[in-house]
């Protein structure tokens, strides 16, 4: 089994400091991708906060079934994930993976099934919150049509 | 049989509570929905659009027609809009 590495937590992280961690791993590794979801604002810039509700146990189980399935279909050596919750400000690091294979075509692959599928299957609720009220975002058609990709 | 009955985001703020016990004679999701539904209105509007909604056994998803089985823990929420 490769290493890996789940994270759900309220903290803010370092995104910098955890790519260089996950980069300098040694092993059959010649390739890191990794991507950070950020919280964006409105396009008016009224965002106060965003808010991500989760739910604590089925949230770890899912993220790592994920990881385990994109490890049974890709040369993946490493896997981070990190995903917070709670309340965060805009331009904050919602959250992060990392993935490191031999070569990029399967370290992209990876990441990018990772954050298909964590979009529509990890149990996480954002509620934006601006100066007119605060709502609950609504998961989009695409984001489900996407897991057909794969 | 007695079941953990959890709700999160919308669903939970239209409930009113994040989790409770019930004593059920459900035995599928689609069942335990129809009882709920039936309790007040304001599990009535909750669970007004069960297509909207999503259910997990045990922290497994799953859908509606599922059967509750042992299941101990049954969550329902709205889509997941995670990353």
């Amino acid at each position: 089994m490769i290493p890996l590495d789940i994270r759900v937590q309220a903290d803010p992280f370092d995104y910098g400091q955890e790519c260089g961690r996950f980069a300098k791993q040694s092993g059959r590794i010649g390739a890191v991708v990794t991507f950070c979801g950020i919280v964006r604002d409105t396009e008016a810039g009224t965002l106060q906060r965003m808010e991500i509700e989760h739910y604590p146990g089925m949230t770890e189980r899912a993220l790592t079934q994920i990881a385990e399935q994109a490890a049974a279909r890709w040369d993946i050596q490493a896997c981070t994930i990190i995903h917070r919750h709670g309340p965060m400000a805009p331009g904050d690091a919602i959250m992060m993976v990392a993935t490191a294979s031999p070569h990029r075509a399967d370290a992209f692959a990876a990441a990018d099934f990772l954050m298909d599928y964590l979009k529509s299957r990890a149990p996480f609720w954002k509620k934006e919150i601006t100066d007119q009220g605060a709502e609950w975002v609504d998961a989009k058609d695409s984001d489900e049509a996407a897991l057909s990709r794969w | 049989m007695k079941r953990d009955i959890l709700y999160f985001a919308w669903l939970r703020e239209r409930v009113g509570l994040p989790r409770e016990t019930i004593e059920t004679d459900a035995t599928t999701v689609a069942e335990l929905v129809s009882e709920l539904a039936a309790r007040e209105d304001r599990y009535a509007l909750a669970f007004s659009d069960p297509g909207a909604l999503r259910v997990a056994l045990d922290q497994e998803l799953t859908d509606f027609s599922a059967a509750l089985g042992d299941a101990r823990e049954i969550a329902f929420f709205p889509p997941m809009t995670g990353g």
